[in-house]
């Protein structure tokens, strides 16, 4: 790339590298800025910078929709949600970066995306970046109306399935936000399975039901009975025991046992 | 005339490759979200060059597909940001703490 560089520079106008080294300056700091940030809202706010950016970058190449359409719907809604959802979840807190429980992880990432990067400048240095056919879905360049206008014919003529279904893909998504973000009712969620540990509240000697089981299970609680009354156990240990008897087989705890 | 289209292809290059960094390196789900909206901004940015390149409208079309899908994206993605946090309350948002399915 770097022998293209006083070529490119000559074609183009002062203005234009001007303006594309400004932009792309803010593309790469905000960029950068998003990965580095320790506060997520601080790498919202970096996004928008980019974003902005990539508009200017937009404009730069005549695409004059796209740039507005990208102001309106990632700098306007997507940053605007992202922020919502730091705010409302509250961790909008500094972390910390240092803390890595991978060691290996970092390196080799960056290895990973040094090699990628340096094989995708340098093939398209080699392929010249664009080999393709001209104009096949139709011109773009001087066209009547503009960008937009050809845009506009391409996307309701050429392109409109895909833009139909683009409307079921909105509507199928807001129906998935609602449905996820909905919050489930109270009822519904604690109906207690079968054999369930007992609820925090619910005091233990309720639950006792050990005489109705049959012989091994008051076998048991006279057993823990008597380690209480030897000094073996401890109160607090034996009525969690003696109230898990009544329930279940004296087996090993193993699954979801969990002790008040 | 414009700048020539190769800056704008190593640009978008460079910013994909900090979006795929910050989306390995980052644990935050939310950064992790971001940086994923930075890569497609890059493929984005690469389109818009080759349809002025290339002089084809397809390219800007395709750009507003993206932009419609990416943002029905991230609408899906943070409601399921939001689902997991409130059912697992007050233990963070990063991927490390997303272990249930570990078998």
């Amino acid at each position: 790339m770097l022998t293209l560089l006083p070529v490119s520079f000559a074609a183009a106008t002062k203005v234009d590298a001007t303006v594309f080294a400004i932009s792309a300056l803010f593309v790469l700091v905000g960029a950068i800025g998003v990965v580095v940030a320790r506060n997520p809202v601080h790498s919202a706010l970096s996004l928008v910078l980019t974003l902005f950016g990539v508009a200017v970058l937009f404009i730069e190449q005549q695409a004059n929709f796209l740039a507005a359409v990208q102001v309106i719907v990632y700098a306007g809604a997507i940053v605007v949600l992202f922020l919502f959802v730091i705010m409302f979840l509250g961790v909008d807190r500094r972390e910390n970066l240092a803390l890595e429980p991978l060691p290996a992880q970092r390196p080799l990432a960056v290895g990973l995306v040094a090699l990628g990067l340096a094989g995708l400048l340098v093939l398209g240095v080699a392929a010249h970046w664009s080999v393709g056919a001209h104009s096949v879905a139709g011109g773009l360049n001087g066209q009547q109306g503009g960008d937009v206008a050809a845009l506009g014919r391409s996307v309701f003529t050429t392109y409109l399935f895909p833009f139909e279904v683009t409307a079921a893909l909105l509507v199928i998504a807001v129906v998935g936000a609602v449905v996820l973000a909905r919050r489930v009712p109270r009822a519904s969620r604690q109906v207690p399975a079968e054999g369930a540990p007992p609820a925090e509240g619910a005091p233990p000697q309720e639950r006792r039901s050990g005489e109705q089981v049959g012989d091994p299970m008051a076998a048991l609680a006279e057993a823990v009975a008597n380690a209480v009354a030897a000094g073996l156990v401890s109160p607090s240990d034996a009525e969690t025991e003696e109230s898990e008897a009544g329930e279940r087989e004296p087996e090993p705890v193993g699954e979801g046992g969990a002790k008040p | 005339m414009s700048l020539s289209g190769n800056w704008y292809l190593g640009l978008a290059a460079v910013l994909f490759s900090i979006g795929a960094l910050g989306l390995l390196v980052r644990r935050n789900v939310l950064v992790m979200f971001m940086c994923v909206e930075l890569m497609l901004n890059a493929a984005n940015l690469t389109l818009v060059t080759f349809a002025r390149m290339l002089n084809d409208v397809g390219g800007q079309a395709l750009v507003f597909f993206v932009l419609v899908v990416a943002a029905a994206e991230v609408v899906v993605g943070l409601g399921i940001v939001v689902a997991i946090y409130r059912r697992r309350a007050g233990e963070g948002t990063t991927a490390d703490d997303l272990h249930i399915m570990k078998g």
